[in-house]
């Protein structure tokens, strides 16, 4: 591969692709409409492989050769899903079942009529094109650029979009530049620690040793996030361009990206964008004519939660049981098989060509004074629109979920954001004009993470959160220290009694020590992090705990030790239908008479009081 | 050279150094279960935890290295407060029968909860689900005692390179367990006992057969005879509150008569027959073109190492059975007949400093008998005179009995590594060139430590060469150059335990033990060597015993009595057996 047909290939695929993401009218174009499929996790679930397949049938049965159907990677609306999207008409399709193919094709493809009923209606209930939706308005896509674009197995259509040209820039650059571009552009690392990228590229640059390794951390675990995943999925290329940047400004020849086995998706993607990648000479021997060697791999986690963090990545790579290993040393003098490594996340990765392609300052210009660029945010939960999000650091949580989450369905009141997965904490709805950026996050007992973003209402028990996210480090400690495998499993005992009612007020002390202790004295990021949701909740939302120990009583009604269902006998009309429909068999009474409910039968499964139609049962 | 300040003391140390060790220089200990130098070193514990100014967490001093200008403290509140909450975890998931433990006093975790001033109960909480495993003649693994230092893991791994234990599932079940949770006896233990000794609680304990010993000596019926090994006398009184380095043969032979055993003899003497019989079959491998190099066949940790890891060589392996299978054949064998015994009626108890001969004693019979039929560790020695209340300290000393009570120097040193090497050059010595009474004695290049040693020697006109090699994960290494056909020795001498059966899984157990391994090593290996340089007699042909024996019953060494009585074969076994 040369720059000339590096440069040919750009400019023969644009006349294919050039009209997408733009309702302009382009000249010469290969196609007059473009329709594109989502083909991420969320919609493929949903059939959009099918709808696809279909929609090329179709097009092909009527003849219709100035029309393009493709798929891409995640368009973010995933809640909307499957989404398809026609260009230049920017009609944005959602919750489209293979069956509503055929209205397409006739009616749009054909007839030039949009199938309203299909349309996406924004949050002021109008139908709008793609981008003029509240949501994407505002939103800054930087490393999910080519996400919902182009198709992410095809190299070609990212070499359109300046793909890999990053790449030769950066053969034409010396390592030193490279790393100062890096660290002046402020990215720092998306994984959740937020450490500074260039930093960490010049440790590993600086390190002694003939070989070094670049790895990319695709070992996304946090529940609820699915950031890597979509982007792996939508723009598998971006993250082989930048690893092959890393390795020549590191001085690595090789390269191991190590994502789950959970992700088929991904997995299937990125090899097919290495093996393109190897058929152009962009990984291999002489990369673009220079002396630079550069390969990758892929490496398959077994979808163990601890092989996130670094050294157990690493050693989980060695083929050993993925566990921490203490630091120093760290990967950056003795990593992967004990060479110096460069470890980044996906999404860190995702940034790197644009930055070497349009300068450090451009990206530096987004975002905060210490928190640059962009970040992706995995919305879930308690919200609108759930899905994939990219905003400039310093946007606010209440843009985030006002504004482009749509808010809170139901008319429920916000109560809580979760961020940072299971080492992140909670931020009460008071905070919610916080910017969201490294330091204001940590500041306030939670954590950037790798970006995922829970929002919990108020029928949402604070208490149960914390246990939840407990549990899940409970079952994912390697066990190897004991603060993180006996403590965490004590802590979560002790949540139990709180959500159970028989805590004490002295436990909530306890609690509190442990998970003092349990940061202070584990041996990895992941036991470190562990008690944060608990902590996060109880500076926040500690009279619900207190709620819990002295009143026996859970506010949100979710602790099921802690309510019972009772029957207003003066609602009861004795239709029976409650009685009829109890698993327990817990209630009784006679025809059109007020019924009553055996508490100590009662499994408090709420199907008594989701069938009636009188609103006579109640929690309490 | 870097400096540092450990409790505001100045600290001045080599670069490398650990925190803990630049600790240990100035005369501060911090306490450590999980840490062993060089073999597991995992940071995982976090008993040993330190503050260290500008961090954010505490870090293990075990690990962490010393740097220029640090400010280190080791007993701030912060740091204890830790370190007793770390116990008290650890605690709650330990069955605390401590009463009735058997390392009851001798438990790093008891000490450690003692020192810190621990409250067991502060976390009571769930358990892990607690496996027991004694599907094995010599191990118990008792998962309930387990606190996963790995330490077993580690030198089951990295020393014998074994490796049939690990950790298996994650999170609060995490557990060390053999793969796919098998059952030890399932797998290529080899019962070397090395993770028993570096267990700093009870959860790998020798399986006892102290009730077998006690109960067949209450029995009118029985005739129960006792032979003690060399390492024994060099161990035993440090359970008696002695140091290490004591030889205390005479009052174990007192005490052994205290306990009622009829005959009082020691396996020393059958390790005279032993090299008897394996230099005169090394002789006459050499002269005949037999198949070398010849391996000993002494250590059975060794022998089920081979057979399930190497069935390529089992022709390479002495024929020769134990010393202490030789004990019991000779017991059941010679001496039964001698005394107008019924061989059934003999019961014979092998005191030794090894858990793997538990299951050597069932490997060989003579006349359908079992030729041992019950081993004592020297642990288990040690509890059986307590429980009897005998106070060893006290005892004065005795002889042992004849015939199987005499032997040679040569004898004794086959508890230290090479000594059975040294034994038997001593006799091929003489077998090879029997016109040189005054030939070499002391054979220095085979002693000491080190994992391979290799020598060679000029008898009557040939060279003999010869390595030893102590600890598995040695003996994997030098395996593989004989079958690649990369090496030309004559004869290898192979014991499992690194320093040999001074170190071996049965023999007393000290904290310290752990960290000071090789001093332990030398100085037991030295209570040998010095009673061995007192013996007049220091070679095994000239053992007087042996020689009648021979001529009353055996006939020629090597011949077809002796090959009857002391010779055994040996069989490819597969390494996991399916359950």
């Amino acid at each position: 591969m040369d720059f000339k047909r590096l440069n040919q290939i750009k400019k023969d695929t644009y006349k294919k692709v050039g009209n997408r993401y733009t309702r302009a009218k382009l000249k010469g174009m290969e196609f007059d409409r473009q329709v594109l499929v989502c083909g991420s996790t969320g919609c493929a679930s949903e059939s959009s492989q099918v709808i696809r397949k279909r929609l090329e049938e179709l097009v092909a049965e009527k003849g219709l050769q100035r029309i393009h159907v493709g798929q891409t990677g995640c368009f973010g609306l995933c809640a909307a899903g499957p989404v398809v999207v026609v260009y230049p008409d920017g009609t944005f399709y959602s919750h489209v079942k293979p069956t509503d193919v055929e209205e397409i094709v006739q009616s749009h493809l054909i007839e030039n009529k949009e199938v309203e009923r299909l349309l996406y209606i924004d949050a002021d209930g109008k139908s709008k094109p793609f981008n003029e939706i509240e949501s994407y308005c505002r939103q800054l896509r930087h490393a999910l650029r080519n996400c919902g674009v182009i198709d992410p197995e095809n190299i070609d259509e990212y070499i359109a979009r300046d793909g890999y040209f990053a790449l030769y820039k950066a053969l034409k650059m010396t390592p030193d530049e490279i790393v100062s571009e890096v660290t002046n552009s402020g990215l720092r690392g998306r994984g959740g620690a937020g450490f500074l990228t260039g930093r960490k590229w010049m440790f590993t640059q600086k390190a002694h040793g003939e070989k070094k390794y670049v790895c990319c951390n695709a070992d996304e675990g946090d529940p609820g996030a699915f950031m890597d995943r979509s982007v792996l999925e939508g723009d598998p290329h971006c993250v082989v361009e930048a690893m092959a940047i890393a390795a020549y400004a590191v001085g690595a020849d090789q390269g191991y990206v190590y994502v789950r086995a959970e992700y088929p998706i991904a997995v299937q993607r990125l090899q097919k964008a290495i093996n393109q990648a190897r058929e152009y000479g962009l990984l291999g021997n002489n990369i673009f004519g220079t002396d630079f060697c550069f390969d990758l791999e892929i490496r398959l986690g077994a979808g163990a939660f601890v092989c996130g963090e670094e050294t157990a990545l690493m050693t989980s790579i060695e083929g050993h049981r993925g566990e921490p290993r203490p630091r120093p040393p760290f990967p950056a003098e003795k990593g992967l098989f004990g060479k110096p490594t460069l470890l980044n996340n996906v999404e860190t990765y995702a940034n790197i060509a644009q930055i070497i392609l349009n300068g450090a300052d451009k990206y530096a210009a987004i975002g905060t004074e210490k928190s640059k660029g962009t970040k992706v945010f995995a919305l879930g939960g308690k919200i609108c629109n759930t899905g994939l999000v990219e905003i400039p650091m310093g946007t606010t949580l209440k843009e985030i979920i006002y504004d482009i989450g749509g808010g809170i369905p139901n008319g429920k009141q916000f109560k809580a954001a979760q961020t940072g997965g299971p080492s992140g904490g909670c931020i009460p709805a008071s905070l919610q004009d916080i910017p969201i950026d490294y330091e204001s996050l940590s500041s306030i007992g939670s954590m950037m993470g790798s970006g995922g973003l829970i929002v919990l209402d108020e029928d949402n028990c604070m208490v149960d959160i914390a246990k939840f996210y407990l549990q899940f480090t409970v079952d994912e400690s390697c066990g190897k220290c004991t603060p993180c495998r006996i403590g965490t499993r004590r802590l979560y005992e002790m949540l139990c009694k709180v959500t159970e009612g028989t805590a004490t007020m002295e436990d909530l002390d306890k609690m509190e020590e442990l998970c003092h202790y349990i940061k202070d004295n584990s041996l990895c990021g992941l036991g470190q992090s562990a008690p944060n949701p608990v902590l996060s909740t109880l500076k926040y939302f500690r009279e619900e705990y207190v709620a819990h120990v002295k009143e026996h009583r859970c506010p949100a009604g979710v602790c099921k030790s802690l309510l019972k269902y009772v029957i207003d006998p003066d609602k009861c009309k004795g239709c029976t239908l409650c009685a009829r429909n109890c698993p327990a068999n817990a209630i009784s009474g006679t025809v059109k008479e007020p019924h009553v409910i055996d508490t100590s039968k009662c499994v408090k499964c709420g199907v008594c009081a989701s069938k009636c139609r009188f609103e006579a049962i109640k929690k309490v | 050279m870097i400096s540092l300040k450990i409790n505001n003391i100045p600290v001045y140390v080599e670069e490398g150094c650990t925190l803990l060790e630049a600790a240990r220089s100035i005369g501060i200990k911090i306490p450590t279960l999980c840490h062993m130098k060089n073999i597991s070193e995992l940071g995982a514990c976090r008993v040993c935890v330190v503050e260290v100014k500008g961090m954010n967490s505490l870090v293990a001093a075990c690990e962490y290295p010393a740097r220029e200008g640090m400010e280190v403290y080791t007993n701030s509140p912060r740091v204890l407060k830790s370190r007793k909450t770390t116990i008290e975890l650890i605690l709650s998931d330990h069955r605390k029968d401590c009463l009735s433990c058997e390392r009851n006093t001798n438990c790093e975790l008891q000490r450690l909860s003692y020192k810190y001033d621990c409250d067991s109960t502060r976390f009571e909480g769930a358990t892990r689900n607690f496996v027991y495993d004694e599907s094995t003649d010599y191990i118990i693994r008792d998962n309930s005692k387990c606190i996963l230092c790995r330490r077993c893991v580690a030198v089951c791994k990295k020393q014998q390179g074994i490796g049939v234990i690990g950790t298996n599932e994650r999170g609060f079940a995490t557990h060390i367990a053999c793969p796919f949770d098998m059952k030890l006896t399932n797998t290529p233990c080899v019962g070397c006992g090395q993770c028993t000794v570096v267990c700093p609680t009870g959860a790998l304990r020798t399986k006892p057969e102290t009730l077998r010993v006690q109960e067949a000596l209450a029995n009118p019926n029985k005739y129960v005879v006792v032979g003690t090994a060399p390492s024994v006398r060099a161990a035993l009184a440090e359970e008696f509150d002695m140091p290490v380095g004591v030889n205390c043969q005479g009052k174990i032979n007192t005490a052994l008569r205290y306990l009622g055993f009829k005959q009082i003899f020691d396996v020393n003497s059958s390790a005279d027959f032993t090299i008897m019989e394996e230099a005169n079959e090394l002789v006459s491998r050499i002269a005949n073109g037999g198949k070398l190099p010849m391996f000993t066949s002494c250590c059975p940790g060794w022998i089920n190492y081979a057979e399930k890891n190497y069935p390529e060589l089992l022709d390479n392996l002495s024929t020769c059975k134990s010393p202490q299978q030789m004990f019991g054949a000779l017991v059941k064998g010679v001496f039964a007949k001698r005394q107008n015994l019924d061989p059934k009626d003999v019961f014979v108890v092998s005191i030794m400093p090894c858990t793997a001969k538990k299951g050597e004693k069932q490997r060989t019979f003579t006349d359908h008998l079992p030729d041992v039929d019950a081993v004592l560790t020297t642990r288990e020695l040690a509890r059986l005179l307590k429980e009897n209340g005998i106070l060893l300290n006290d005892l004065p000393d005795s002889e042992t009995d004849s015939p199987f009570g005499e032997y040679s120097g040569a004898g004794i040193i086959f508890g230290a590594t090479g000594g059975v090497m040294e034994a038997a050059l001593r006799t091929a010595v003489s077998v090879l060139d029997p016109t040189a009474p005054f030939s070499k004695l002391e054979f220095e290049e085979v002693r000491g430590l080190t994992g391979v040693k290799v020598a060679s020697y000029k008898i009557a006109g040939q060279t003999v060469k010869v390595a030893v090699v102590n600890g598995l994960a040695n003996a994997k290494k030098v395996c593989d150059k004989v079958i690649k056909g990369e090496c030309d020795y004559h004869f290898v001498e192979v014991m499992t335990c690194p320093g040999g059966c001074v170190m071996g899984g049965g023999q007393p157990i000290r904290a310290t033990f752990v960290k000071h391994r090789d001093e332990v090593a030398t100085t037991r290996a030295g209570v040998l060597y010095s009673a061995d340089k007192a013996m007049y007699n220091r070679r095994s042909h000239n053992n007087s015993s042996v020689i009648e024996i021979y001529k009353q019953y055996l006939g020629e060494p090597n011949g077809d009595t002796a090959h009857k009585l002391l010779h055994t074969h040996y069989h490819a076994r597969s390494k996991y057996v399916k359950e």
